[in-house]
């Protein structure tokens, strides 16, 4: 299978603060790669990086074989990166239309298509449509956050911690959106909740303080207890 | 009766030259969080060059025309120039505004002189209309009918524009904006120079409302617009228009009914609101 993005020992600093010291790895074409770790790892700073929204002072980010890492923000999203953030970044003074509306970059049928499969998928947001995105509730909202995010034709979709915050069977909905993405994109999912992140990932990378320490396919993590107790703190 | 309603009259008209001030300055702080003092300056190169293009040709409208395209190019400069490098930086920036708004000033001596100079009233548009007996000065009309105007074609672009839509959300989250795939910087770019030609508008038109501008004139009407901005909101595009038409009629009524207190009513009216609802009228909180 074909590498998607790639990221080579990928350093990044915070004002002061080096937060990624080393961040490898590689996402193949098609599957959901899961980055997981503690609370403070570098797993946020990870997808901001890839995103440019904050810059990579050493490695390389290559998507689809071409160096992102110095590009504006803009123009790596238009390579076809959407981007779900740990805060869903939802604009609270527009409505349900309105965020969908502003995420859309070429209106087509294509996207047409996009938005009713996602809407079908998340009713709520189309009950809601004309309601400002603040006045939704944890849930909606990291709805509204992956629509906005899917419906234009992105190759890959970085989402942040979306149970962050829910109540499990919200979570139980989101998870299974990410589920049913995943036959039309590739997906990097940040996620703490290991037992639903397993059910989901096909391959996974474990980051701890800002290095990526461990990989592999899913499977084996399920079944190795000592590696989920060394750096993720369960049994 | 006719005294009401020259009083309010005069106060809208003088709210509308404050809010085409103002509605820059808090489209410029909302979208681009930059506080920018030299926006005066701005309003005053526009009185300064649209009277001159006007006195020039003898065209009021293209000397309207000239000075909105001045105070784009003046505010295009600034953006790329003064305000770029200085982004996210709120001292550096009061700091290198305010240095601006000195500059500008000085120069409308350098080019124009230091003396006042008189704008005359279009033919067309002095004189005043009688109705039922109140006396209804035409260029006073004309000004609120330009207010009113710009602030309808703005909020109709704000509303119902994919480009308004972009400057609304990148007012609540430009790192979104920019997920999203959008250039903030050309919007910015775009804001700051509508902001700038809204403010030379306003200088144009204040001209043969006063009758003569002189170069302080930007100093003078940005504090008044930096209280309308704090009163309607930072960044609170209607917000603008509300506060600005109630420091217009304040000003005039005080003015007239309480002249000692007429300097001291905008401020108060200020203090007021801001203890009453902190963010302003229309502005979000936190």
């Amino acid at each position: 299978m074909s590498t998607l993005l790639k990221l080579d020992h990928v350093e990044t600093f915070i004002g002061q603060y080096h937060i990624l010291q080393g961040v490898t790895f590689e996402v193949p074409k098609g599957e959901v790669t899961v980055l997981l770790g503690r609370n403070g790892a570098g797993k946020t700073t990870t997808l901001r990086t890839i995103m440019g929204l904050n810059h990579a002072s050493k490695g390389s980010v290559s998507f689809k074989g071409e160096e992102i890492k110095d590009l504006p923000t803009y123009t790596i999203a238009n390579k076809g990166i959407g981007y779900v953030p740990e805060d869903q970044g939802i604009f609270a003074g527009l409505t349900v239309e309105e965020n969908i509306k502003v995420a859309i970059k070429k209106e087509n049928e294509e996207t047409h298509e996009r938005l009713d499969w996602i809407l079908n998928l998340f009713p709520d947001l189309k009950k809601f449509w004309k309601k400002p995105g603040g006045l939704l509730s944890g849930g909606q909202k990291q709805m509204l956050s992956i629509a906005r995010a899917y419906v234009n034709e992105n190759e890959l979709l970085l989402i942040d911690e979306p149970s962050k915050g829910l109540a499990p069977i919200i979570v139980e909905k989101v998870m299974e959106s990410i589920q049913q993405m995943k036959d039309k994109t590739t997906i990097i999912l940040v996620e703490q909740n290991f037992m639903m992140a397993s059910t989901i990932g096909d391959s996974f990378y474990i980051i701890d303080d800002g290095r990526t320490v461990s990989n592999g396919s899913m499977n084996v993590l399920r079944e190795d207890e000592e590696m989920r107790r060394k750096y993720l703190g369960i049994a | 009766m006719d005294v009401l309603i020259n009083l309010s009259l005069n106060g809208l008209a003088t709210g509308m030259l404050i809010f085409l001030l103002a509605a820059g300055l808090t489209l410029i702080f909302g979208l681009m969080d930059v506080l920018n003092f030299a926006h005066g300056g701005l309003f005053a190169w526009g009185a300064y060059s649209g009277i001159w293009i006007y006195t020039a040709t003898g065209s009021f409208l293209v000397g309207i025309i000239g000075a909105i395209l001045t105070g784009m190019l003046l505010g295009i400069l600034t953006e790329r120039w003064i305000i770029k490098p200085v982004y996210g930086n709120h001292v550096q920036q009061i700091l290198i505004t305010l240095g601006l708004m000195l500059v500008l000033s000085e120069m409308l001596k350098v080019v124009w002189g230091p003396n006042q100079i008189s704008a005359s009233t279009p033919s067309y548009l002095s004189g005043s209309w009688e109705v039922g007996g109140v006396i209804i000065i035409k260029y006073r009309v004309f000004i609120i009918a330009v207010g009113l105007a710009v602030f309808l074609a703005v909020q109709y672009v704000l509303k119902k524009t994919k480009i308004g839509l972009v400057v609304r959300a990148g007012v609540m989250n430009k790192e979104m904006v920019q997920s999203l795939g959008i250039n903030i910087q050309k919007v910015f770019m775009l804001v700051f120079m509508i902001g700038a030609g809204m403010a030379a508008l306003g200088g144009m038109l204040l001209g043969p409302y006063s009758g003569v501008i002189h170069a302080d004139m930007g100093m003078e009407f940005a504090i008044l617009a930096f209280i309308v901005v704090v009163i309607g909101g930072m960044g609170s595009f209607s917000g603008s228009v509300m506060a600005a038409i109630l420091v217009g009629l304040s000003g005039s009524f005080m003015a007239y009914y309480v002249p000692d207190l007429a300097l001291a009513a905008n401020m108060l009216l200020m203090a007021v609101v801001l203890i009453f609802r902190p963010q302003g009228l229309f502005g979000a909180k936190g």
